[in-house]
């Protein structure tokens, strides 16, 4: 090619519609997630405004969707918090034996085996509960109730079948076990292996060297794993629905038969039989789940980054 | 961490500089003490005990003996960080029980229907024993795979996004709602696809296109979180590399990052499907169930696999057994489903993964 | 088909650093100009700039004048891909695609740009392009293998056979044989000479010999102090350079590698 001929680049122009087709299409799939979420809270408050807007004796129950929604959030919270408090020591431990505890060829195969806990659809988790969870645990109950009565949670009268608010909460703490100890297992991978080398150095045995060295540092992931399994336990629905006999009460105590229904297990026992009212008032206590979950959700994100912000250092 | 070393250094450590010379116990000391444990809790267990009270017996056995001795012998330190590594590893045990009970469960109850005509046949016109849950089956592929459909273009584009175009604080926010998104319980995002559905199409609707979309509420998010993690391990080398060629960007990204990066994409994809494919709560409020083939996702009902194991179980009939078994079949089927897309997003990205870097 | 090049007062920054200020040269065509200098001076960053390469860093920016064959690559309406076609780059470390074989790395400029070419005719570009890497022989026999499944050395040619298969006019290359052997080293500088009737060749490194060795002309870039912008030093034949610099400053860099 002559020096002087004019510059190939002018003879094409070649418009770069590809580019913005697809620049377009990438950035509005972006948006259509802040546009999901907010269809969420909208759609869910359209359906639910005739149930809140109607007079409460109309809607079922008769005394209106707050006094409705009260005992289903109750029996929502009791068995989420109790399931965490469960849950959250032992999905700790269980972190620390896979990072730091178990046999080195077999970590990787040994963590799988608690993924796997995630895996299990919850309806097979409701089957369980029933058939296997609920009848073992009648015993214990009994004795619970019989040496510890005097605490409320304990009071008895003991259910005959097992179908309590205690296996709710026992299932659902197998239920988010794998979501904490992943993200905790997660925090602890990113350790700088300079202080545990330092307190091995200061000849620390392992388990001061993990309390010196990983649980500071794992601290603020150990409470956002919490925050993220506990928004799952308030969500859960058909291992609850399953396995808890409802009556309806607001109750602590966690071995009789008479237990308050969560959100989930009641919409997803009324929703298939229900029609006008009744669908726009389960339809509202889902915006109050959702409500609930959303804000735990955003709040366990909020302290799992700032803790990824602090060890972005390494 | 290789323990033989450490615990080595830290031994000579404490000779050396800090403590007086300590005696360890022999290494087979806490297997011995173990076996022991196990003997006495089995005997209590054989007794009569419950098998659950006699695995707590050897593992208070094991603790207290091995402190005890380790505490004669080696000081209380190190009795303490023996006592953390029993606490620790029973509960890893401990945590297995669940696993194990619910797949033996499972296996045990399932298989009774494991036949032919459980596979070949609908649910229509059967009353007591038989009946199958073909019907489920092709509900539940459909239904998933219109999810798949609709997931991946939208989460991998959005991926796309977060990598390759979105700079500040846009790109900061989307992360974190779709953080916050993978959080949604499954049964308001089947009341979302319901309330959606509704509106445009009156009340009391039920199509197998809604559970779809409720469904893909859950995807989108994971199908997303795996794309940009993928997208973040292709060398900056290879766009550069594309770019020098004059390739624009768009056909960089389609040709050169996304295929560097397809098999993980693929892992990501698969372990969403293996999510939501056993979803219950959001089909049951939108699909709702149906005793017959129903291959239309735009037109009713349909059955699926794990809703219709709900119904069989809450709504057995008399007797009960047939039902019973049809559920359990179900949730075996499901299960194994589960098991074997989890094991294909490994075995993928197992083959996969090494070849990247050349 | 080699093109001229021409530089004044360029400024180069990364958001608000200035990297590189006031370059001017003028790169002559059919010739090897080699860029040398401490590291940290900003070579790569003003070799990135002859291809706009370096606006695809976020906030990167560039003021002054680059003119290929004496159209200003930096002018409105000029498309920074028509640019990358004409200006070819080579980089530090060989960056084949791993998704693709030997044969489908030669033929990724002409088929991700999504130019319709008939087989006969990419096979033939191929072969030609391989052949002007003085790879051919060696690869002839596994085209089909991954890109990535070669040596090093083979590799970084491969890299050249793919920046060439595009037919550009000048040809960049950032310290091509830093991550290579000797042999490999010597294949590539073999390779330069073989280039140069046909190409405008630029190349930064940071070995001495190889500058005196391959290029006809040499540019010293160096910077005052840590933090400050690099700057062109002194552009002279390659000879000039090594024998009777102009500048003390170059004169201590070349004899400070020499010893
Ligand atoms: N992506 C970047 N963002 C901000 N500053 C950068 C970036 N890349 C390079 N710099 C800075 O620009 C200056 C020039 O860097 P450059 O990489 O061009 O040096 P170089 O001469 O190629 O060095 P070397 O010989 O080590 O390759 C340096 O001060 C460097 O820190
Ligand atoms: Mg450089």
């Amino acid at each position: 090619m002559p020096l002087s001929e004019t510059p190939s680049a002018v003879a094409r122009p070649r418009p770069r519609a590809g580019d913005r087709v697809f620049a377009g299409l990438s950035t509005g799939a972006g948006l259509l997630i802040l546009v999901v979420l907010a269809g969420v809270a909208a759609f869910l408050l359209v359906e639910a405004w005739p149930a809140l807007t109607a007079p409460p004796e109309e809607v079922p129950g008769g005394r209106g969707v707050a006094l409705y929604v009260w005992p289903l959030l109750f029996g929502t919270a009791l068995s989420a918090v109790f399931a965490l408090l469960i849950a959250a020591p032992l999905a700790v431990t269980i972190a620390l034996f896979v990072t730091y505890y178990a046999p080195r060829a077999l970590a990787q195969g040994l963590g799988y085996l608690i993924d796997l806990l995630a895996a299990v659809p919850s309806i097979i988790y409701g089957l369980w509960g029933f058939t296997v969870l609920a009848p073992a645990t009648v015993g214990p109950s009994g004795w619970l109730a019989d040496n510890l009565g005097f605490v409320p949670l304990f009071a008895g009268p003991v259910s005959a079948t097992g179908r309590t608010m205690l296996v709710a909460i026992l299932v659902l703490a197998v239920m988010i076990l794998p979501i904490i100890t992943a993200v905790v297992r997660e925090a602890f991978r990113q350790v700088p292996r300079l202080h545990e080398e330092a307190a091995h150095a200061l000849g620390a045995t392992r388990w001061e060297m993990l309390r010196m060295a990983v649980l500071p540092f794992g601290r603020s992931a150990v409470i956002g794993a919490s925050m993220l399994g506990l928004g799952r336990a308030l969500g859960e629905t058909m291992a609850v629905t399953i396995v808890l006999s409802v009556s309806g009460g607001v109750t602590v105590n966690l071995i009789s038969s008479g237990n308050p229904s969560t959100i989930a297990a009641d919409i997803a026992l009324q929703f298939p039989e229900s029609t006008g009212l009744a669908v726009n008032t389960l339809i509202a206590s889902g915006l109050v789940l959702f409500a609930v979950t959303f804000a735990v959700n955003m709040a366990a994100r909020t302290v799992i980054n700032r803790r990824s912000e602090f060890s972005g250092a390494n | 961490m290789s323990v033989p070393t450490r615990t080595e250094r830290e031994t000579d450590l404490l000779r050396t500089e800090t403590a007086p010379v300590r005696r360890t116990l022999p290494p087979w000391v806490p297997y011995a003490v173990l076996a022991a444990a196990i003997a006495v809790g089995g005997a209590a267990a054989l007794a009569g005990v419950s098998a659950g009270l006699g695995a707590v017996l050897t593992v208070v056995l094991y603790a207290a003996c091995v402190v005890t001795v380790s505490r004669l012998v080696e000081g209380p330190r190190k009795a303490k960080d023996r006592v953390v590594t029993t606490v620790v590893t029973s509960a890893f045990l401990l945590a297995l029980v669940p696993l194990i009970s619910v797949l033996a469960t499972v296996i045990s109850r399932g298989t009774a229907r494991m036949d032919v005509e459980f596979f070949s046949f609908s649910m229509r016109g059967v009353v007591g024993e038989g009946g199958g849950v073909y019907h489920a089956i092709t509900g539940t592929l459909m239904i998933t795979g219109l999810a798949t459909l609709i997931s991946v273009p939208v989460g991998m584009l959005c991926g796309v996004y977060l990598v390759e175009y979105a700079r500040g604080k846009l790109a900061a926010v989307i992360t974190f709602f779709v953080d916050v998104m993978t959080g949604i319980p499954s049964i308001v995002a089947g009341l979302f696809a319901y309330a959606l559905f509704a509106l445009i199409l009156g009340p009391g609707v039920r199509m197998g296109v809604m559970g779809a979309v409720a469904l893909s509420v859950l995807m989108i998010p994971v199908v997303v979180r795996s794309t940009e993690e993928m997208l973040k391990l292709v060398p900056n080398e290879l766009r550069e590399a594309a770019y020098a060629l004059a390739v624009p960007k768009w056909r960089m990204i389609l040709k050169v990052v996304i295929p560097t990066a397809l098999a993980g994409i693929a892992t990501g994809v698969t372990l969403a499907i293996a999510r939501v494919i056993g979803e219950t709560a959001p089909l049951l409020v939108t699909v709702g169930i149906t005793q017959s083939v129903n291959l239309n996702p735009f037109d009713g009902r349909m059955a699926t696999l794990p809703v219709s194991a709900y119904y069989q179980y809450v709504n057995p009939g008399v007797p009960p057994d047939p039902a019973l078994d049809r559920a359990w079949a179900a949730a075996l089927l499901l299960i194994i489903i589960v098991m074997a897309l989890n094991l294909v997003a490994r075995l993928i990205s197992r083959r996969f993964a090494p070849e990247a870097g050349g | 088909m080699a093109k001229h090049i021409q530089v004044k007062d360029l400024d180069i920054y990364y958001d608000e650093f200035l990297a590189v200020q006031g370059v001017s040269m003028t790169i002559e065509p059919r010739s090897v100009t080699a860029l040398i200098g401490p590291s940290g001076c900003g070579k790569s960053t003003f070799l990135r700039s002859l291809n706009r390469m370096h606006e695809l860093v976020p906030k990167a920016k560039v003021e002054g004048q680059v003119a290929i064959n004496g159209r200003d690559i930096y002018g409105n309406n000029v498309d920074p891909v028509d640019i990358r076609s004409e200006i070819g780059m080579v980089f530090q470390r060989p960056n084949p695609f791993p998704t693709m074989s030997i044969y489908e790395n030669v033929a990724a400029g002409i088929r991700l740009t999504g130019a319709r070419m008939k087989r006969s005719e990419i096979d033939d570009l191929v072969e030609r392009s391989l052949r002007s890497a003085n790879l051919w022989n060696e690869v002839k026999d596994r085209l089909h293998k991954p890109g990535g499944g070669i040596s090093g050395g083979q590799q970084q040619r491969l890299c050249i056979a793919r920046a060439i298969a595009v037919d550009p006019a000048v040809l960049l290359m950032d310290e091509p044989c830093s991550a290579l052997d000797p042999i490999s080293t010597q294949a590539i500088e073999d390779l330069i000479n073989d280039l140069k009737p046909d190409y405008t060749i630029v190349i930064v490194t940071h070995n001495m010999q190889q500058a005196a060795r391959v290029s006809d002309t040499t540019g010293f870039f160096n910077l005052a102090d840590v933090g400050q912008p690099g700057r062109l030093i002194e552009m002279d034949t390659t000879a000039k350079i090594f024998s009777a610099p102009r500048e003390q400053a170059t004169e201590d860099y070349i004899t400070g590698r020499f010893g």
